[in-house]
């Protein structure tokens, strides 16, 4: 360390020397080097003012007096502003632990995801999940048994960030202790509510939406517990319905029905679930419309369900300056044509 | 964005949380502090007015839904009044509708 201080002393020693000698621009540009230099050494202000006056009398011995004094007065000055220098030298290290901790969770929370979509013949499949910052509240999860059927849910955890993250796993739990044969949509929602209920602060609930999809049949059975609509495409009439299944949202009674509703899949009809992410998508202009949200599918509409939620997503977070607002999730299940 | 609380008191029992600008992550515990002590009075009638609030996102249901509890904790009532039709639809879509009372009249009463 005394050493390093002797290295930058003679250093600032011929910088000073120089730049008294002929003041040039390449003379301030060694400054800021050797500015660079101390914030790197992490050297207080303080001790830069003290260099300073140590060479500086050392080239001119014979300062004028009350000269010394002067610097005296400047180092008391600078002392403050040297603790404040440190105190945030020490935020920046503990921001950099807990950001290293955050990415440990944020990795952590991508395995409670599907990391594969099921590949179930006669039908096209997209999703993507995108969160706001780095942990995400919206989950989505997908199931295939060996009948070709698929359960696919989508759910929202009030808020974000950290503490949605947290109550993702209840829910991620939840939904593994179910056998992988196909639950009933109302019934599902009725034994997760029961769990979240019990687990979860007074004023945190949890959306969601639960679809099962019989290929042998082509049923789509689902039932929502509070969750944003999601869109139906009648590929016969060229149209979007809304998506909707009444329920309350999970966590607040105990004892909940959730109704289940049918529909019989035709070919190239398309279910669209969503997060609020998607609906909330707020520019300059204010909230988009869902219609606006529909006009996009259709733009992409001719593209495989990956590629639609994709461009979707792409043209809404340009929309918001490619700053989310809340965490994304979009998924497209679309039976072949 | 800013949100901003006025408690009026229409008696004893009564009081009026007048509420204006915008309820999401970062001004729903401003709402929280101001809403939940109300609710905690034994027998009070909280009415909530919304009428110049333009948008709530679900962190700012939450809070209604835990000053919800907080009431019938305490044998008081949580009445909300004022909602625009966005702020209604959130309501509805999330079933909390049911739980919580909302007026579908105007204001008057607030006023």
């Amino acid at each position: 360390m005394a050493e390093s201080k002797e290295l930058l002393h003679d250093q600032y020693a011929n910088i000073l020397r120089a730049y008294l000698e002929e003041q040039s621009e390449q003379g301030l540009y060694y400054a800021q080097q050797f500015s660079k230099r101390v914030l790197e050494e992490q050297i207080s202000p303080e001790e830069v003012v003290s260099l300073h006056l140590e060479v500086l009398e050392e080239f001119f011995p014979d300062l004028p007096k009350g000269a010394h004094e002067s610097f005296e007065l400047l180092l008391e000055v600078m002392m403050g502003y040297g603790l404040a220098y440190r105190e945030h030298q020490s935020l920046r290290d503990k921001t950099k632990e807990l950001e290293a901790e955050i990415n440990v969770a944020a990795n952590m929370q991508q395995t409670f995801l599907p990391d594969e979509i099921p590949h179930v013949n006669g039908l096209d499949v997209g999703v993507l999940s995108v969160p706001a910052s780095k942990m995400s509240g919206d989950y989505y999860h997908f199931v295939k048994d060996d009948h070709d059927c698929v359960g696919l849910a989508i759910a929202d955890i009030i808020g974000k960030g950290i503490p949605a993250a947290l109550c993702m796993s209840m829910i991620k739990y939840t939904m593994d202790s179910y056998p992988e044969q196909r639950l009933q949509p109302g019934a599902l929602l009725e034994n997760v509510n029961r769990v979240v209920e019990q687990n979860i602060a007074s004023n945190m609930f949890i959306t969601m939406m639960y679809g099962s999809y019989d290929s042998r049949t082509h049923q789509f059975n689902y039932a929502g517990a509070g969750h944003e609509p999601g869109f139906y495409y009648k590929a016969a009439e060229d149209t979007f319905e809304e998506l909707h299944a009444k329920g309350i949202v999970l966590g607040i009674k105990r004892n909940t029905d959730y109704k289940e509703y049918q529909l019989t899949v035709e070919p190239g009809d398309f279910v669209v679930l969503l997060s609020d992410g998607v609906t909330e998508c707020r520019t300059d202009d204010g909230f988009i419309e869902r219609e606006a949200i529909t006009r996009l599918i259709r733009t992409y509409q001719h593209l495989p369900a990956q590629e639609i939620v994709n461009h979707v997503f792409y043209e809404l977070e340009r929309a918001q300056g490619f700053q989310l607002r809340d965490d994304f999730t979009l998924i497209i299940l679309r039976r072949n044509v | 964005m800013n949100l901003s609380t006025e408690v009026i008191e229409k008696s004893d029992k009564k009081k009026i949380l007048k509420v204006a600008g915008e309820v999401d992550a970062y001004t729903a515990p401003e709402l929280k502090a101001n809403l939940n002590p109300l609710t905690e009075e034994e027998g009070a009638e909280v009415v909530v007015d919304l009428t110049e609030v333009s948008y709530i996102d679900s962190t700012g249901l939450g809070i209604f839904i835990g000053a919800l509890k907080s009431a019938e904790n305490h044998d008081a009532t949580l009445r909300l009044t004022g909602l625009n039709e966005r702020v209604k639809r959130l309501f509805t879509i999330t079933g909390l509708d049911e739980v919580i009372t909302i007026d579908d009249e105007n204001t008057e009463e607030a006023k």
